[in-house]
């Protein structure tokens, strides 16, 4: 209650903020099924790619993402230890843990970058994510496209 | 066989690349019969109106280095494209922006501020600066060129016809050149255009330490913090940072003969778009692969963290042209 009083003070800036998100086929993907199926509400602003696995996403399609004009970027992936490929997830946590570093450097807003754990049956936490992000994004400017400049 | 004119003009740079082309030893004998220097100011009393009262296009090849800081970078350059049929981007900071390029960050203070004001070792307490006019008593005034936002490649304000890149560029690779300039002064064929004057593919090509089968390290290290280092293993295993796998070849594998790790300041190689993300890429999924399995959240980013600048540790030399640089910060919005 404190946190939505907190917000209604500050203007929100961007009404439509667009998210991409990155699902991995096995877990993150299924959870966003159910949560259509479950007629869960989330908001239309996310765009989901699916990948077969979370460790599939080079640093560079997020950085490409922000320069097509995206304003948050999420990927998700199976809990570890749960992964399909045993691995993937573990090498996907390490590359984006780095990356979220670097994006920290040039003034990213690290609101605008998460990662997160979803797996097949979570499909409420998949509902609840998304409105968080955008929620979030809405108090930040939009994020230009092209980049500087 | 008449000699080559040859400019070499400087930008924002060290003038390292002035002497490791004086490093050639006996081969400078052979740049001195190919060419005739008609502008060189690091190595002979040149000025700029020797430059300007040479004709459109007279001189053969225009050799530029060092990074497009200031204006007077950018109008030598101007010039240097006028003056030039052929002009070459010569070491790191010509090609990609190298190091004065980091200063493109877009942090909170200045880069003059932090200069001429934070830095703990600068005794300043008038906060004199360096200014763009100064007006003397006697009505005169005296400039100094301007700042430009930000550094960049010499590819971003003129054309460039070839690249030689390296910091500076080593001897195999100016040897390469001065091959190539001794068959454009005999048959005056010269390389397509674009083309880069090192080799093709990844330093772990040349480099000759053994690769194991299975690539794994547990910790990075500084080269002084561990006690031994195998001269013939690769370095990664060992846990010293190595940009070898993503950067371009032709250096013949000087830093990495000496126990230190590759720091990328030959650039990308050909099929990779932004030197950093890919070296982030495959050094991350090599840590602790083996025994990575069953691992927590905590002891990864512990590992992780061990790495305090991946920005300075993996765009040393490329930032200015990488694609993050072109990401603009949310500190600009405020």
């Amino acid at each position: 209650m404190t946190s939505t009083m907190q917000r209604s003070h500050k203007e929100i800036k961007n009404t439509n903020p667009k998210i991409i998100m990155f699902l991995c086929r096995w877990c993150s993907g299924k959870g966003a099924d159910l949560a259509g199926t479950s007629r869960l509400q989330y908001p239309p602003n996310v765009l989901p790619i699916m990948v077969n696995c979370s460790s599939r996403i080079d640093p560079q399609l997020v950085i490409e993402a922000f320069l097509e004009g995206a304003d948050g970027v999420l990927i998700t992936g199976c809990h570890l230890g749960d992964c399909h490929y045993k691995t993937g997830n573990y090498k996907a946590y390490k590359r984006m843990t780095i990356l979220s570093k670097l994006l920290e450097q040039i003034g990213v807003n690290p609101k605008r970058f998460r990662l997160e754990w979803i797996s097949a049956t979570e499909a409420a936490k998949f509902a609840k994510i998304t409105t968080e992000m955008v929620e979030d994004l809405k108090y930040l400017e939009p994020y230009r496209k092209g980049g500087k400049r | 066989m008449a000699k080559l004119k040859t400019a070499i003009v400087l930008g924002a740079t060290c003038a390292g690349c002035d002497v490791a082309i004086l490093d050639l030893n006996e081969k400078i004998f052979e740049v001195d019969d190919l060419c005739e220097f008609v502008f060189w100011p690091t190595a002979m009393d040149f000025k700029i109106d020797d430059l300007l009262a040479l004709e459109d296009g007279e001189v053969d090849i225009g050799i530029y280095h060092g990074a497009i800081r200031t204006s007077e970078d950018l109008e030598m350059a101007e010039i240097l494209r006028k003056k030039a049929k052929v002009v070459v981007a010569f070491g790191a900071c010509a090609n990609f922006g190298g190091i004065p390029s980091l200063d493109n960050l877009p942090y909170d203070q200045s880069l003059f501020d932090l200069v001429y004001e934070q830095v703990p070792s600068m005794d300043n307490p008038q906060g004199t600066v360096p200014l763009e006019i100064i007006e003397l008593k006697s009505g005169d005034e005296l400039t100094l060129p301007k700042m430009l936002k930000d550094a960049g490649a010499l590819n971003s304000v003129i054309d460039v016809d070839y690249y030689v890149p390296g910091c500076p560029p080593m001897v195999p690779l100016i040897e390469k050149v001065v091959d190539v300039l001794k068959k454009f002064s005999e048959t005056g064929t010269l390389p397509p255009k674009g083309t880069v004057i090192a080799g093709e593919g990844t330093l772990c090509e040349e480099c000759g330490r053994e690769k194991p089968e299975q690539i794994s390290y547990h910790a990075f290290f500084s080269p002084q913090e561990t006690k031994k280092i195998d001269p013939d293993k690769c370095l990664i295993p060992q846990g010293i940072i190595c940009m070898g796998p993503a950067t371009r070849s032709g250096c013949g594998a000087l830093c990495t003969k000496m126990n230190v790790g590759c720091r990328g300041c030959m650039g990308p190689t050909v099929k990779v778009k932004d030197h950093g993300l890919k070296m982030i890429s495959a050094l991350t999924s090599l840590l602790e692969v083996d025994t990575e399995e069953g691992m927590t959240e905590e002891q990864l980013e512990k590992i992780v963290q061990r790495i305090p600048d991946p920005l300075g540790t993996f765009y040393r030399f490329t930032y200015g042209s990488s694609l993050i640089s072109k990401l603009h910060s949310d500190k600009e919005d405020k």
